[in-house]
């Protein structure tokens, strides 16, 4: 019978199967971050060992300063949580890529850049990102601190399995258009709840077009349109990509890794429980312009208008949503102007993203405060040899060092009440980048052209600078 | 993990869709050890006006709600974050059960392992559920989770699904660790023909 990606890797991994059709799987890489502690304080409430401390990875992210890291945060009470990271991974025999290591960066850009993440694997993670990982073709989820606390316990989870959906993206992107214009788009087409309960695989010529790094950013946020895992089949780009990494096969393994890997993709004639296709000439430069991400325009648009909305609950609901963004129905989104930006996050801080950002940069002068944090400690140095810190520095925009920061605030990195903040992260929730915050999404290259501009811009009509 | 007992109390309408777990529980608080009441972090900023006061239209701070146990919810409710502190702080305000169209995924695994009950319905019977608690002159709901049924205050009955073995973790306050380990010898033996086909994720090189 031919076999989905999905049901390839699923079936390599269940233990058990319920008569309900629910299966205990062996989890294959489980990776943990400061927000762990919830699972270690209930394993140690409940007197239980770790079973495969091998098979775990510590890494800090969430909390860790990015003015100051080798502190690990300037302000006592958010050190806290590193530190218990670093207790716990310690007591459990657990490596951990604390504050300091040259491995350290925000989960999701680390595992697959050491190599942890390979085609095939089953792995978890206490995050909802962790869908990120699927883009090396894997089957990759976010789990909550009771699954987390399961999988130490014992080294696998009871699943349903859930129904799978492939999204099919064929033809050439437009000029200015990356991979985060391409999920923002699928987003709103699909509905942040479009995917719930589904395994999403993201297939088609677009996405084989792309760089791993771009398909990342597209897996990044399957969770946004519901979808718990997102996955791409493995290519030469893959394998390219996890040779000789920290935690790659070496020699005869990596031989007997890639003949295996080369088996996993969809078979021909292989059921999916929907599809769903997305012309790529149909996708424009986008940002979201509301508190959730499937209300994402392209960069042309217009603030949409609660009249035109005959369903009440609907209308009342936009109405408050372009309250708490300060917004007018019928703006052009390029008249928009931004207090700050963002550039980071698990979506959007790979080295590519940071050549994207520093090429609109290079030569001119950010009107606002602009940040720029690099996903890993390992980037951070790569984009410093490649001249693009110079670039950002130069340009006015600070320089920082690794972590989460801005993109969910826990460190201290906020956008203040009421303002106004162009992003490369994942979510534009209400209060997301802190108390009052206004997000807008959008890709590193625009994100970098609304520090220039100081307002929305569209990256199409930013001439570029001889230098 | 407490048993899940049948409720009867009064239930609360929140009428917004994507009501993501950020809104439910905002990151600052995410630090909190279990052992404080996150009830106090629950909808912490969305229940307050901009000067920190409990905003008194807000559905929870209503003097009817203050006891409630039942959220009657719009679609998505629990997406985003996997954060599971966004169930404490509910369980913490005494939140028992959320009735909802559609839910997070994580989220809805998180709430089975904390007591707390999801029910999935069709949305036009949760616009009726929000019509009848707007209309009727009591808004206590019963929700009888042994035989799948919540009683509505006109005297009508829906029948809600969930998967038996969920229902019966709730029902028993079963913590699904023993259980697995109970297949220890059998996941031991996965690993070990794992290690033999795929030697190269064995362990972490
Ligand atoms: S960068 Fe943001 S979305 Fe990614 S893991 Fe960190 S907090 Fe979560």
């Amino acid at each position: 019978m031919p076999q989905t990606l999905f049901e390839k890797i699923w079936s390599r991994h269940v233990i058990v199967e319920r008569e309900d059709g629910t299966c205990l799987l062996s989890i294959d890489r489980h990776l943990c971050h400061e927000g762990s502690f919830h699972a270690f304080d209930k394993l140690e409430r409940e007197n239980r060992v770790i079973r495969r401390p091998d098979l775990t990875i510590g890494i800090a992210d969430h909390y860790v300063s990015t003015k100051a890291p080798e502190l690990g945060n300037e302000e006592h009470e958010l050190r806290i949580p590193i530190e218990k990271l670093t207790a716990n991974t310690k007591k459990a025999g657990i490596q951990l890529y604390g504050i300091g290591t040259p491995e350290q960066g925000i989960v999701h850009v680390t595992g697959p850049e050491q190599g942890l993440t390979l085609p095939g694997i089953i792995l978890v993670c206490g995050d909802s990102h962790t869908a990120t990982h699927g883009a090396l073709g894997c089957l990759a989820f976010g789990i909550g601190a009771s699954e987390v606390a399961h999988v130490l316990a014992t080294q696998t989870l009871w699943q349903e399995k859930p129904k799978t959906m492939r999204i099919n993206i064929d033809g050439e992107l437009a000029a200015g258009v990356v991979a985060k214009d391409i999920i923002l788009h699928l987003i709103s087409v699909i509905g942040a709840n479009g995917a719930t309960g589904y395994m999403i695989e993201y297939a088609g010529s677009t996405v084989e077009n792309l760089s791993v790094e771009g398909r990342m950013t597209m897996c990044n946020m399957s969770i946004e349109a519901g979808g718990r895992a997102g996955m791409i089949a493995p290519d030469e780009k893959t394998f390219n990509y996890l040779k000789d990494r920290k935690h790659s096969p070496k020699n005869e393994n990596w031989d007997l890794a890639v003949t295996d890997w080369k088996t996993l993709f969809s078979d021909a004639n292989a059921v999916f429980d929907k599809e769903v296709n997305i012309k790529a000439s149909d996708i424009a430069p986008s940002l979201t312009w509301g508190n959730s991400p499937e209300e994402a325009l392209p960069v042309t648009g217009k603030i949409p208008d609660p009249k035109n909305e005959s369903d009440v609950s609907r209308r009342e609901a936009l109405e408050f949503t372009l309250q708490y963004m300060g917004l007018n129905p019928g703006t052009s989104l390029k008249d928009i102007e931004v207090d700050r930006v963002f550039i980071g996050s698990c979506t959007n801080s790979r080295i590519e993203d940071l050549r994207a950002a520093a090429a609109i940069a290079r030569g001119r002068t950010t009107q606002v405060p602009a940040i720029v944090v690099p996903g890993s400690a390992m980037i951070k140095k790569q984009a410093e040899d490649e001249g693009l810190a110079k670039i950002f520095v130069d340009a006015g925009f600070d320089w920082r060092a690794t972590g989460c920061s801005m993109c969910v605030g826990m460190n201290g990195d906020l956008t203040p009440p009421g303002e106004r903040c162009a992003s490369t992260s994942n979510r534009n929730f209400k209060g997301r980048q802190g108390p009052g915050s206004r997000t807008h999404l959008m890709s590193p290259a625009m994100a970098a052209a609304a520090a220039i501009m100081g307002r929305i811009t569209d990256i199409r009509e930013l001439e570029p600078v001889d230098l | 993990m407490e048993a899940f007992k049948k409720l009867d109390s009064t239930a609360a309408s929140l009428q917004v869709a994507n009501i993501d777990t950020d809104q439910i529980i905002p990151a600052r608080f995410l630090k909190t050890p279990r052992s404080t009441n996150h009830g106090e972090f629950l909808f912490h900023d969305i229940r307050r006006n901009s000067s920190g006061e409990l905003d008194p239209n807000f559905i929870l701070n209503t003097p009817e709600n203050k006891q409630t146990q039942i959220l009657v919810a719009d679609t998505n409710f629990g997406c985003g974050s996997s954060r599971e502190s966004a169930v404490y702080a509910l369980f913490d305000a005494g939140i028992r059960c959320v009735i909802a169209p559609s839910f997070g995924d994580i989220f809805y695994n998180n709430s089975i392992k904390n007591g707390l009950l999801p029910i999935e319905l069709d949305r036009n019977e949760i616009e009726d559920i929000w019509q009848i608690l707007k209309t009727a002159n009591n808004t206590r709901i019963e929700v009888d989770l042994k035989n799948q049924t919540i009683h509505l205050p006109n005297g009508k009955n829906i029948n809600f699904q969930i998967d038996p073995f969920r229902k019966q973790t709730l029902i028993e306050g079963l913590d699904d660790i023993d259980l697995t380990l109970k297949y220890r010898q059998l996941i031991e033996d996965h690993e070990t023909s794992n290690a033999v086909e795929r030697p190269w994720i064995a362990t972490i090189s």
